[in-house]
């Protein structure tokens, strides 16, 4: 694929604001043919990074979301139970009935699988790989460094395509260093206030120029407060559009309007008990 | 794919002078040096780019290098200020660009307490009874059997403050190394006890009755996954409790070495993450390292604002859902007792368990009455005295249950 700059286009035509950092990394996936890996706090958009990614090919965004106890089974493959015994009742007697269960027929592919047998190559999303156990991240390394799998009573299937990978992590463990090695490596951080404008310009509908950046600014404001849950970027296109939404043009116009949208970004009864009116107030005056 | 554990081909340079590979050949020793893991298909990788074009455009090249070559936030962090010095001539900043969700180098609370140890010389450990490299001897196998046992007995029952000479305080540590051994050893056997499955593993099923028609008569049961606990230890290492520091020191290193999955912090007025340091075979040199992180402990304690550092910064990486917190302290808060219950709290809502070791339980007439103590208890799920080898030991059934 083409340099960054032609990647960064892409992919804000699809809708995702990228740095050049990322769209970097994004170009050296194709040229390397490594999986990304995106690590980064919850809610500064990474899974999106796999979306646009998804628009930017035309290709299929495959998703698998991990979570303990995540098993072959859900991600890879999956015999048709049901089917089978109703072909072994049917053929009872039959000597050959155990190839026959156990062929392509009866299978179901899962994410993994799929995404490997593609004609066209998809996006294969890795959601919060972190939250899966050791045993399953070890087998994915196999499958990413080969790209083929192993199904005992089925052989060895290699992949149509080799689909272009996207893990996430939030960090909630460490990941292995064969894992990572296997990647490439972006942090993603909180967009900064100008890069956080220009996702609300192009993510919100009716967003002005002078509003996204009032927001953009607001937001950063409440990020740097004391917080449990620090808002992401999918909360402030939420409070961005809720403001619209109610017909506010200039943050300083509508106090108590800003005040009670606020519930958009904070989501904990703490952290709402955290910012009163005044601290509202406060923030709402460093914004120009 | 260009991960395999080939060598790098060099003959696909040739654009690329030889000056230029050999400069990329120090620079992944450079990289190696500063603590990347950097294998041999990052190299390959990396020459690739540079006959690509990259080479022609540093700010292109440094990019492009970061993402190939970190593998972790620290990493990330560092990149640039290498690849400057190495590739520009400029000099390495000396801290990292950002600070929390890492702990470790870049932590500000661990960065202050290296700090200070060092404005102090960094020479010596928090309390004098900490031993050198020489006078802590490393437990011995044993498999998991408290063999020392017969030597520690006479010593289970005595309080660690009593402990007088060296040999009984390097007896102590020795026993709380073996005792730590033998805990993970029954814990997982008694995981092992309970990994009888429940659930039908339906392939395994089909197969096996395949004779019968498909009707279900011998079900295969799938196996019940280990799922270990992990055991996160905050240590009091102030002033008040440095009788009692060293011993604990000697536990967690044992604890750290034989659980799978376990964390340890220190926090006095600030808080350490202490688990890479623990996490050196040699228990003399982990502990020498650790008296010069836990310097400037004697100070006061400030658990609440430990806690909520704790909280902010660590939580969410070394605490999951079958997590033990045991915290090891007095309870003598110099800081903001309702902060600590607040952050008691937070820290409840995120773990398994809250296990509070307090040494001076033990002693005669002791009643909860430090306003630290007091704001802590509601949200303990286990309040123990810790002041023997005894006591530890009566732990593990409890731990046994998480």
């Amino acid at each position: 694929m083409k340099g960054r700059d032609e990647i960064a286009q892409a992919l804000a035509a699809s809708g995702y604001i990228a740095d050049a950092d990322l769209a970097t990394a994004i170009s050296l996936m194709q040229l390397l043919r490594r999986p990304l890996l995106l690590e980064g706090e919850a809610g500064v958009g990474k899974t999106e990074v796999a979306k646009a990614l998804a628009k930017v090919h035309a290709a299929e965004l495959i998703r698998l979301q991990c979570y303990e106890g995540l098993d072959q089974s859900s991600a890879l493959y999956e015999w048709n139970y049901q089917r089978q015994l109703l072909a072994i009742q049917a053929h009872r007697g039959s000597d050959s009935i155990e190839d026959q269960v156990f062929s392509e027929k009866y299978l179901l592919e899962r994410p993994l699988l799929a995404a490997i047998r593609r004609p066209q190559a998809p996006v294969l999303l890795i959601d919060e790989i972190d939250r899966a156990d050791d045993e399953f991240e070890a087998f994915l390394l196999e499958l990413l460094s080969d790209f083929q799998v192993s199904i005992p009573e089925l052989g060895t299937i290699p992949a149509v395509t080799i689909p272009h990978v996207v893990l996430t992590s939030n960090g909630t463990r460490e990941l292995s260093d064969a894992l990572r090695r296997r990647c490439l490596y972006h942090y993603v951080d909180y967009p900064d206030v100008d890069r956080e404008t220009r996702i609300i310009l192009a993510r919100v509908t009716g967003a002005s120029p002078s509003l996204s950046l009032q927001i953009a600014r607001m937001v950063e404001g409440v990020r740097k407060e004391e917080l449990r849950k620090v808002p992401g970027v999918a909360e402030t296109l939420d409070w961005a559009a809720a403001l619209i939404g109610l017909d506010v043009r200039d943050l300083h116009d509508a106090p108590e309007t800003v005040h009670e949208t606020l519930i958009c970004l904070l989501k904990t009864h703490e952290d709402r008990a955290r910012v009163t009116p005044e601290v509202t107030q406060r923030l709402l005056g460093k914004v120009a | 794919m260009s991960c395999c554990g080939s060598s790098p081909e060099y003959d696909d340079l040739d654009e690329v002078s030889k000056l230029v590979s050999a400069k990329l050949a120090g620079f992944l020793r450079t990289l190696r040096d500063a603590g990347f893991r950097v294998g041999l298909a990052e190299g390959q990788d990396a020459a690739t780019l540079m006959s690509a074009g990259y080479v022609a455009k540093p700010g292109l090249l440094r990019a492009a290098f970061k993402h190939l070559f970190s593998a972790r936030k620290s990493d990330w962090d560092r990149f640039d200020g290498l690849f400057d010095a190495f590739w520009l001539g400029k000099r390495v900043r000396s801290r990292s660009r950002t600070s929390g969700s890492t702990p470790g180098a870049g932590n500000p609370s661990l960065k202050s307490l290296q700090d200070r140890s060092a404005e102090q010389g960094g020479s010596h450990s928090v309390t004098d009874q900490l031993p050198s490299s020489d006078d802590a001897p490393e437990g011995r196998s044993g498999e998991g059997r408290m063999e020392g046992a017969s030597r520690a007995d006479n010593l289970a029952d005595v309080d660690f403050r009593k402990l007088g000479d060296p040999a009984q305080v390097a007896q102590a540590h020795e026993a709380a190394a073996q005792l730590a051994k033998a805990m993970r050893t029954r814990l997982t056997r008694r995981d092992l006890a309970r990994r009888r499955g429940y659930r039908l593993d339906l392939r395994r099923t089909i197969h096996r009755n395949i004779s019968h028609g498909g009707v279900p008569i011998s079900l295969v049961k799938r196996r019940r996954k280990d799922k270990p606990l992990r055991l996160v230890v905050l240590l009091d290492a102030s002033g008040s409790m440095s009788m009692y520091t060293s011993v604990f020191l000697r536990f967690i290193h044992g604890v750290l070495d034989q659980f799978r999955e376990a964390e340890a912090l220190l926090f006095h007025t600030r808080l350490a993450y202490v688990s890479d340091a623990m996490k050196e075979k040699d228990a003399g040199r982990a502990l020498d390292r650790l008296s010069i992180m836990a310097q400037g402990a004697g100070g006061g304690t400030k658990i609440g604002e430990s806690l909520q550092t704790f909280n902010r910064w660590h939580a969410a990486r070394v605490i999951h859902s079958r997590s033990c917190v045991m915290i090891v302290s007095d309870g003598y808060e110099t800081g903001d007792a309702a902060l600590l219950g607040r952050e008691m709290a937070a820290l409840h809502r995120r773990c398994r368990r809250i296990v509070w070791l307090n040494p001076m339980m033990a002693w005669q007439g002791y009643t909860p009455e430090a306003r630290g103590i007091k704001a802590a208890l509601p949200h303990v799920d286990l309040y123990a005295p810790a002041n023997s080898l005894q006591s530890l030991r009566a732990l593990e059934p409890y731990l046994a249950r998480l």
